[in-house]
């Protein structure tokens, strides 16, 4: 089954090309540390998952590259020819010239849909050439302009035009400390659209990738490619194919499916949180070994602390004792509760890691069945040079904080009226700012309330 | 990619402006080595082929031919506009963009603006029509132009206005280069006031500048390269001052003082024009830096002013360029915005900067920075490849803070010291069109805008608790 993913503005199409390099070099890396038969297998899944075939020979990303302002995707473009190795179709990509100023309302109101027919036939396209089509996944950032009003217009129309699909959008948090102005503002609009329209958000942090690149990774002068970087890897640690828990012994079908129907039972819980372990260096990476043990313990405390990697994690938070059965805000503070995880295991030995430690009901609110609330997936290809790797995407209260302070910080702004004319002008008037502020004091409730 | 167009009025905005023609040549000859005509310059210039004459067609893609200057010279007197088109420079400025009369504006803002500006009124429509039609996608206006005297602040004003009518999806950048206390112009309050009013309403963004403050920065520049202090040699195209390296030889006396303001435009749309991992447009500027429709002054600063010959030490030397771009001493305007209060800030970096280097100067910084209280965070950031000719990195920093007050507070007083007197009104007041009410309106303008700013310091932006969130029914 195949994936079409949509690039939306500066962050999404930079994103998303380190997206499909490291997924096209992890195929064609050695360090696969498993059969033939099995690598053979992984490589096909992966090429018919995100690439199409064309008759260059050069396999040619699934994707729909989307910018209001060109020089971003001109050298997205470039860069991918330049590998040698993939590219994108000369055809799918939409630009304009003006770009959308960081205004949400521009985005939305304006480009959208100015642009929808266009937009959406490149989409049509690329779904077309997909013998299954497996759903959509969009990238783009909340902070800007284009990524996420136009990206927010555009999850709605793929929501339209194909109501059965899967539809997941990968969002970029900001950093804390301002990268544009108005970005608590053009984020709690984008949130609030995106969950209504959208099965699931899957949220990267600036700041927390940031984190890891200064001291997981040991990078002196971090740049933005350096960050993306580390996200593409996070992304493909999920989406490279693996073998689901019944699935037989081919790999995944439903990449997406397989993700979403458990992750989000409910429609009012749609924000997932994504960890990875280990993540170092590579010129580390000869050098260091790993046991699953160890990985499976600090993973399952990291989803326990809400800590962003492996270093740093407070080992002092535990879960509520079991059988007693305690309202939700006498539970120990700094507890992630979650509705449900999913845990992805990639290298040497998969079979015989033991993960009954993610499934001790005390981890989860009560609604689902322990064995429902976790699902793990594995495959004995190793990842992208990593002997051994656990990815764990998770349905908890990871993000509660980080929208809390967005939502708080851009209310503080809108009681002061600040910026507000730049959103009339476009089409966004006050009462849509409350609609969106409601929304999301909502979902901060539910999660809260976990 | 979009294109912008300068409109330099008087003798001022023309001088200034001439300079950022020459500059902005000699940055793109730096970048772009193989001589096509390409998107980042086609921000700012034509191609046009010229080889049957100076009416030729424009050519879009492929080499260059003879690129032209997306501009409209405006004087009321020839002999600044008459000197470009002998200069060097020559051949940048088509002949169809110029607008020049004989005798001057007698540095009277009423002679300007309703005089030539009703005169001249078609004429400008349609050479900026012209200008617009051989545009792809028109984003801005820059207009450069003086306050004190009666061209660049009368003519100027009136353009703009023109501007908000005819093109009012085009933003309009203004850079207006305000007087000093001991100008020699004696009207120039009155004119400076008269102009405000027209900055306050029909400008999208206005970038002060203050004569005082480039002329600290020159001699700065002076002392450091004469007090052979540091050893080293200096770069002299990295003079944030120096014509060099570009087609101007004869240095005149405020040619320094314009280089600066020169510079300031070209960092301004280099995030626009050359590639970044972070890019800053001109839409985003105005976005970014304007919460209330009124404040829209951005106190700007550049650095470094200079690069050393020698590279050594990079990481200290660039978190000193950060550090220098709060100090009051790189402030275009006579301003210290450390000690006033910031609305928003934003930071545009060009060169080998990265993002942890932004975010590592803004961590330190901040603790001494005063931001309102509904922005406390408010930074917008930009960071672009390439960097400015002579050196490896560079920052501009543009303010939306209280520290203009004082300029504009000192404008009031010695708006008021004339008018209260009654002095040189009559000159203005016997132009058609003119009444009192122009003068009583312009000054309360300038009262009204003076009051927000009072109201922002006095309450640092907003109530004392933060304003309490919605309340879900659980």
């Amino acid at each position: 089954m195949s994936i079409v993913t949509v690039q939306l503005g500066q962050c999404g199409n930079q994103i998303g090309h380190e997206l499909f390099s490291v997924l096209c070099s992890d195929i064609r890396g050695t360090h696969g540390l498993c059969s033939k038969k099995e690598n053979e297998s992984y490589q096909e899944s992966c090429k018919e998952r995100f690439f199409s075939e064309e008759q260059s020979g050069v396999p040619a990303a699934r994707a729909v590259l989307v910018d209001m302002e060109p020089k971003v995707i001109s050298q997205t473009l470039s860069m991918a020819a330049r590998s040698g190795l993939w590219k994108y179709n000369s055809h799918s990509h939409f630009c304009q010239k003006q770009g959308s100023g960081n205004n949400w309302a521009n985005g939305y109101c304006v480009h959208g849909p100015r642009h929808k027919e266009a937009i959406m036939e490149l989409v049509q396209r690329e779904a077309e050439k997909c013998d299954l089509l497996g759903g959509f996944v969009t990238i783009m950032s909340m902070a800007g302009g284009t990524g996420s009003g136009l990206g927010a217009f555009v999850t709605q129309c793929l929501r339209d035009a194909f109501p059965t699909s899967f539809l997941l959008n990968h969002v970029i948090w900001p950093y804390g400390t301002g990268e544009v102005i108005v970005q608590n503002y053009n984020s709690v609009l984008t949130l609030s659209h995106l969950y209504h329209s959208a099965d699931a958000l899957l949220v990267h942090e600036n700041d927390v990738i940031h984190k890891i690149c200064a001291q997981l990774m040991n990078i002196k002068q971090i740049s933005f490619r350096d960050v993306n970087q580390v996200i593409a890897h996070q992304l493909g640690s999920v989406f490279q194919p693996t073998h689901t828990a019944g699935g037989g012994s081919g790999y995944s079908r439903n990449p997406l499916g397989d993700l979403l129907e458990p992750l989000v039972p409910h429609p009012e819980f749609r924000m997932l949180g994504l960890r990875n372990i280990p993540q170092m260096a590579e010129s580390s990476l000869a050098f260091s070994s790993f046991s699953w043990p160890g990985l499976i313990k600090h993973l399952r405390q990291i989803l326990i602390a809400n800590a962003h990697m492996e270093e740093g994690i407070d080992w002092q938070v535990r879960p509520p004792q079991p059988g007693s059965s305690i309202p939700s805000t006498n539970k120990p503070l700094h507890f992630n509760t979650s509705i449900a995880n999913l845990v992805v295991l990639r290298g040497k030995d998969v079979h015989s890691v033991d993960l009954g430690s993610f499934q001790d009901p005390s981890l989860y609110t009560s609604w689902l069945n322990p064995q429902d609330a976790f699902t793990a997936w594995k495959t004995p290809r190793a990842f992208n040079k990593y002997e051994k790797s656990a990815a764990l995407v998770s349905n908890s209260q990871f993000l509660l904080k980080p929208l809390d302070s967005i939502v708080g910080k851009a209310w503080n702004m809108f009681a002061s009226k600040a910026y507000l004319h730049q959103y009339t002008k476009f089409g966004i008037q006050e009462e849509d700012f409350l609609d969106c502020f409601t929304t999301l004091e909502q979902v901060i409730s539910s999660y809260t309330n976990l | 990619m979009t294109q912008s167009v300068v409109v330099q009025v008087g003798q001022c905005g023309n001088q200034v402006g001439c300079r950022f023609w020459d500059l902005a040549l000699r940055e793109h000859a730096a970048v772009n080595k193989k001589g096509i005509y390409d998107e980042a310059l086609s921000s700012f210039f034509r191609n046009v082929d010229t080889r049957s004459g100076d009416n030729g067609p424009d050519i879009y893609k492929g080499k260059i031919c003879s690129l032209k200057a997306r501009a409209l010279l405006i004087d009321m007197e020839e002999g600044v506009v008459n000197e470009i088109l002998q200069g060097p420079l020559r051949d940048v400025f088509d002949s169809k963009q110029l607008i020049t009369d004989v005798s001057g504006s007698g540095n009277n803002w009423a002679v300007g603006h309703k005089i030539y500006g009703c005169q001249y009124r078609e004429n400008i429509v349609e050479k900026l029509r012209k200008t617009a039609e051989h545009c792809d996608c028109l984003q801005c206006f820059f207009i450069i132009h003086s306050m004190g005297g009666g061209t660049g602040s009368g003519l100027g004003t009136f353009v703009l206005n023109l501007l908000e009518e005819e093109f009012p999806e085009v933003y309009r950048f203004v850079t207006s280069v305000y007087p000093s206390g001991e100008d020699d112009v004696v009207t120039s309050p009155y004119n400076s006031v008269l102009a405000m009013k027209e900055l306050n309403e029909h400008a999208d963004c206005v970038l002060p500048i203050e004569n005082e403050s480039l002329f600290e920065i020159v001699n700065k520049i002076h002392q450091m390269i004469n007090s052979g202090k540091l050893g080293s040699t200096v770069k002299q195209n990295s003079l944030v001052t120096s014509s060099a390296g570009s087609a101007k030889t004869l240095e005149k006396p405020f040619d320094a003082m314009n280089n600066i303001v020169a510079n300031l435009l070209l960092n301004l749309t280099s995030s626009a024009r050359f590639e970044g991992s972070l890019n800053m447009d001109l839409n985003e500027i105005s976005m970014n830096l304007v919460p209330f429709p009124r404040l829209h002054y951005l106190v700007s600063s550049l650095t470094p002013l200079y690069t050393l010959a020698d590279v050594n030490v990079p990481s200290r030397r660039l978190d000193q360029m950060f550090s220098d771009a709060f100090s009051r001493d790189h402030q275009l305007i006579q301003a210290d915005p450390k000690h006033s209060l910031y609305l928003a800030c934003a930071l545009l970096v060009r060169g080998n900067v990265q993002v942890s280097d932004l975010r590592r100067n803004i961590e330190r910084l901040k603790p001494s920075l005063h931001f309102v209280s509904w922005n406390q965070e408010g930074w917008k950031t930009g960071l672009c490849s390439v960097p400015p000719v002579g050196h490896s990195h560079s920052l501009l920093a543009l303010a939306n803070n209280t520290c203009v007050k004082p300029t504009f507070i000192e404008l009031k007083d010695r708006f008021m010291k004339l008018y209260k007197k009654k002095a040189h009104l009559h000159h203005y007041l016997q132009i058609d069109g003119m009444e009192q009410s122009c003068f009583s309106e312009a000054i309360s303008s300038l009262s009204d805008l003076i009051e927000e700013y009072n109201e922002l310091d006095a309450t640092k932006g907003g109530p004392r608790i933060d304003p309490s969130r919605l309340k879900i029914a659980v």
